[in-house]
């Protein structure tokens, strides 16, 4: 499930654990940096073998499982 | 074949320090941006100095630490993509500057992989009998491309230039080596060279053009650099029958801790094994590597027979590594 896997990217890169992490948590609330969000970035695109031209418009994990999900039912 | 040792390293950085709180009264920055996004505290920027001069100097230095004369080099090469003149070459200028009355010089343009792509070919001169004793020199004048109005770019980079000596030797030093370029993606990482004017040309085309300052694009940046190293040190490791255990350090090109993180996690390796001093000098692309190196040699960390593991990438994209046996 595209969730439960981005929330475990980000536990792991962020160092926080998987129970902060909710569909509406927003990067911003997370205090994460350009290259944190970078990092995540990266290993969503290796995870689902996508790839995410416009970074800037995800805002929420919930928009990053959407994302992932659209194209990986494609 | 012939084979290759190194034999001596030098560097030179300008004398002037510019810390994160000097940059923060020019442009919108801080000491902590900078420290939690780069791991740069401080770089070294010219007051006048050029890419030949501090070059000069560098060499100097690995000559006498390789316990050699000018004249005993027969190929000098430079890494630099600011060099002080188109030509003559910052190499030749070194040349006529040390007297090395004997050699052949050129530059190499490979950005922050300069020096590295130099010690390459300076290895497959000296392995097919072309030289016997090469000076392989990475020096930037960054400062001179630099948009100082650009908070995201100017924190990085800093001056500075770096020597090593190669010979053939009896001895292997030179345990594997990784190259290559992916110039599809040339443009996340640019600095523009004069542009086409002459009396035949254009206002239109002229208002168009782009100026020299470095432009980058981060993520793409930060996306090749962490793959290149992870694969860069697998491939070396896989050629030359060696793990990551006898590797003493890994120098990585000094662009980015972060990087630096990210790569190691990947290779589940402690960050440790890298040896970094970019919060000293930040990036100063090919100046780096041999910085790096040459401060470990002055710190007396390297011993005869250990393994270093040396990984390179930057504009062009260009990417490149050796393990070299000390």
């Amino acid at each position: 499930m595209a969730f439960e896997k981005i929330k475990r990217i980000m536990a792991e890169q962020l160092g926080l654990s998987e129970s902060d992490i909710t569909m509406d948590t927003s990067f911003e609330e997370l205090g994460v940096d350009s290259l944190d969000l970078f990092q995540i970035i990266i290993e969503i695109e290796e995870e689902f073998s996508v790839q995410i031209e416009d970074a800037e418009s995800i805002k929420t994990v919930g928009e990053a499982v959407r994302f992932v999900e659209d194209r990986v039912e494609e | 074949m012939n084979k290759v040792q190194v034999m001596g390293t030098g560097s030179y950085v300008p004398p002037k320090v510019v810390t994160n709180n000097d940059l923060s009264c020019i442009v919108d920055t801080s000491d902590e941006w900078i420290s939690s996004r780069t791991g740069i505290k401080e770089r070294r920027i010219s007051e006048g100095e050029n890419t030949s001069d501090m070059a000069s100097k560098a060499a100097l230095k690995a000559i006498e630490n390789a316990g050699i004369k000018a004249e005993d080099i027969d190929l000098i090469i430079v890494g630099t993509a600011t060099p002080d003149s188109f030509f003559p070459s910052t190499a030749c200028i070194v040349q006529s500057n040390i007297k090395a009355v004997n050699a052949t010089c050129f530059d190499i343009s490979a950005a922050c992989s300069g020096f590295i792509y130099g010690l390459d070919v300076a290895t497959q001169f000296i392995r097919t009998g072309s030289s016997k004793t090469v000076l392989v020199i990475g020096a930037e004048t960054l400062s001179k491309i630099i948009n100082w109005e650009d908070r995201n770019t100017c924190v990085l980079f800093g001056d500075g230039a770096s020597a090593a000596i190669l010979k053939s030797s009896d001895v292997e030093g030179i345990l594997s080596i990784y190259r290559g370029s992916d110039g599809s993606k040339g443009k996340a990482l640019v600095s523009y060279a004069i542009p086409v004017k002459n009396p035949y040309v254009s206002k239109e085309f002229l208002d168009k053009q782009l100026d020299v300052a470095i432009k980058m694009d981060g993520r793409e940046v930060f996306k090749f650099a962490v793959k290149i190293i992870t694969q860069g040190v697998e491939k070396l490791l896989e050629d030359a029958n060696c793990s990551l255990e006898d590797i003493k350090y890994i120098v990585p090109h000094q662009a980015n801790c972060r990087i630096i993180e990210s790569a190691a996690k990947r290779l589940g390796v402690s960050e440790e094994k890298f040896y970094l001093n970019l919060s000293r000098f930040g990036n100063t692309s090919a100046a780096s590597v041999g910085i790096a190196l040459d401060d470990m040699v002055q710190q007396n960390l390297l011993q005869r027979g250990d393994k270093i593991l040396l990984i390179g990438f930057g504009g062009g994209l260009t990417y490149g590594g050796l393990i070299i046996e000390w």
